[in-house]
């Protein structure tokens, strides 16, 4: 199967200069910080996304997004994508984003769309954790 | 050196130019194109002479008669053909089989047919190594096994299995004993005058020939009776009717006839570079070998990295063609069913990728390959969430993943 010039892109461009691309971890108990973990080494994903959030407003914005993924290709190209959607984006928004979107940017062929399903998942899971904490 | 580079010799090869020349030589009007089945005219001798001689060449590497190689289209017709023909021939005198669990597709989906049709199948477990052992093989016959199918060199990692030790004891027990050897000729000697083997398949194009033809070995002493599978003009004494692909068989013959005289000097070689390639990676952490690392055809490298998906590792070393034991390419998320059946994990499984190298690899291109793999594998794991938790003393088995 060949991938979409859009993924290799992403996936080269996050292999190579991963500080660029916000690849790490921060503290996951640290208040500002909401942890989304997904998937599972057996399946061949885990996404584990983390946003940082500051009150604004009425509502919490996401300053910073770090993530880390074991997958494919697409998987990993994925997680990067929905790292710069995230960013400047308050919860609300950042809840509006969908798969699909995810999918749309990198051209994601049927058989890969799992890989933007998590993605989702792991924004959902993040904020999740993060409004817990507040 | 010129990219990309070709590691994948065990899923096929390119044709010897050799062979490709003996090919073009049996196609136009101003040369061999005639068909081996044309008894009326010298155009049709011409052919049957060159199918024949190409026969000679396939018996004499894995010394049997030349009567007794049967023309397929592939390694997977003569796997249907000797599974199906036998099973369905002898389905008097019992319907028990014997395989493995890490067969290939051919021969599985060839069994999963015959148990529709009212056979029953044992599906032995090959030992952490990839072995099947003979005394599993003799423990499993009943007075209802007619047929016993297990393969000489597994396609995914390599290990070779004791044909000789299994043949005896099928022999003795008055079974048929097909040998799926796709992936040995031209890797190991086969002695099919030792070996008490009824059936073998054969391919072209794993050994340098062209696709698209294959034969079947069918014992003569004693004799194996086959029920056809393909109906039409009797060909190949009436186990394969079919006009003979001259070109196609002439290709095959040429190249199994390099195989027999290249192969002591080629496999040295081969091996290694295989073993140069894995002393250069195994001192990597949580880097594992899959399959026996004695007993194994040489050219064959299968290695987990583990907590590096195998897919996305293939993307990055970029220019490299070899293949996953993951299973992201395919629909169902399942990793590989051979390495699954050693007993590893799904994510050691994920993790694998098959080096397989060839006639034709360079020791500057296994060198460029080791110093990529290092360096993605790495560059993988700094992006990989599971290393960070190996690396803090996390059990990943300890934690309850959500289904993804």
């Amino acid at each position: 199967m060949a991938y979409s010039k859009k993924v290799v892109e992403k996936f080269e461009n996050t292999l190579n200069e991963p500080d660029k691309n916000s690849v790490g971890r921060w503290d996951p108990s640290d208040l500002d910080i909401g942890t989304g973990m997904v998937g599972a080494p057996a399946c061949g994903d885990v996404m584990r996304l983390q946003i940082k959030c500051k009150p604004e407003n009425n509502s919490h914005v996401i300053s910073d997004v770090k993530f880390k993924t074991y997958g494919c290709g697409s998987a990993i190209a994925s997680s990067s994508e929905l790292v710069d959607m995230l960013i400047g984006k308050t919860l609300e928004e950042a809840r509006e984003i969908k798969n699909k979107d995810i999918a749309n940017a990198l051209d994601l062929p049927p058989i890969k769309i799992h890989c933007s399903v998590l993605a989702e998942d792991s924004i959902h899971k993040a904020i999740e954790d993060y409004e817990s904490k507040l | 050196m010129q990219l990309p580079i070709y590691l994948d010799y065990a899923s096929t090869t390119p044709a010897d130019p050799r062979v490709v020349k003996k090919m073009q030589e049996c196609l136009s009007l101003d040369g061999n194109f005639g068909n081996p089945a044309s008894r009326s005219h010298a155009f049709g001798w011409k052919a049957e002479e060159a199918t024949e001689e190409a026969r000679q060449h396939v018996a004499d590497l894995v010394n049997c008669d030349s009567r007794e190689i049967v023309w397929t289209s592939g390694a997977t017709e003569s796997d249907n053909l000797a599974i199906k023909g036998a099973a369905r021939f002898y389905k008097t005198k019992g319907n028990h089989i014997i395989t493995s669990k890490i067969e290939h597709k051919a021969v599985l989906d060839s069994c999963r047919q015959l148990e529709r049709e009212g056979f029953d199948v044992t599906y032995l477990d090959p030992d952490s190594n990839g072995i099947i052992s003979p005394n599993l093989v003799k423990e499993s016959i009943t007075d209802k096994t007619i047929l016993v199918s297990l393969m000489h060199i597994n396609n995914e990692i390599g290990v070779v299995n004791d044909i000789k030790a299994i043949g005896e004891i099928t022999r003795e027990a008055g079974i048929i004993f097909h040998v799926d050897a796709a992936q040995s000729t031209g890797k190991l000697p086969i002695d099919l005058s030792e070996l008490k083997v009824d059936l073998m398949s054969f391919s072209a194009h794993k050994t340098y020939g062209p696709k698209g033809i294959g034969a079947l070995y069918a014992s003569r002493k004693p004799r194996v009776r086959l029920e056809a599978q393909i109906h039409g003009g009797g060909h190949e004494r009436g186990m394969r009717s079919g006009t003979l692909a001259t070109h196609q068989i002439v290709g095959m013959g040429e190249a199994f006839r390099i195989a027999k005289l290249d192969m002591d000097e080629d496999n040295k070689r081969i091996e290694n570079l295989r073993n140069k390639f894995w002393n250069a990676i195994k001192d990597m952490e949580e880097v594992y070998l899959n399959g026996d690392e004695i007993s194994r055809a040489p050219g064959f490298l299968n290695v987990s990295f583990n907590y590096v998906e195998g897919e996305s590792l293939i993307m990055a070393l970029k220019d490299i063609a070899v293949s996953s034991g993951s299973a992201c390419t395919s629909a169902s998320l399942e990793p590989s069913y051979v390495l699954r059946a050693l007993g590893l994990k799904d994510e050691l499984a994920h993790s694998s990728i098959r080096f397989a190298i060839g006639r034709f690899t360079t020791e500057e291109e296994v060198e460029y390959t080791i110093d990529l793999v290092r360096d993605s594998v790495e560059k993988l794991r700094t992006l990989s969430p599971l290393w960070d938790m190996y690396k803090d003393g996390v059990d990943l088995d300890a934690i309850e993943w959500a289904e993804g």
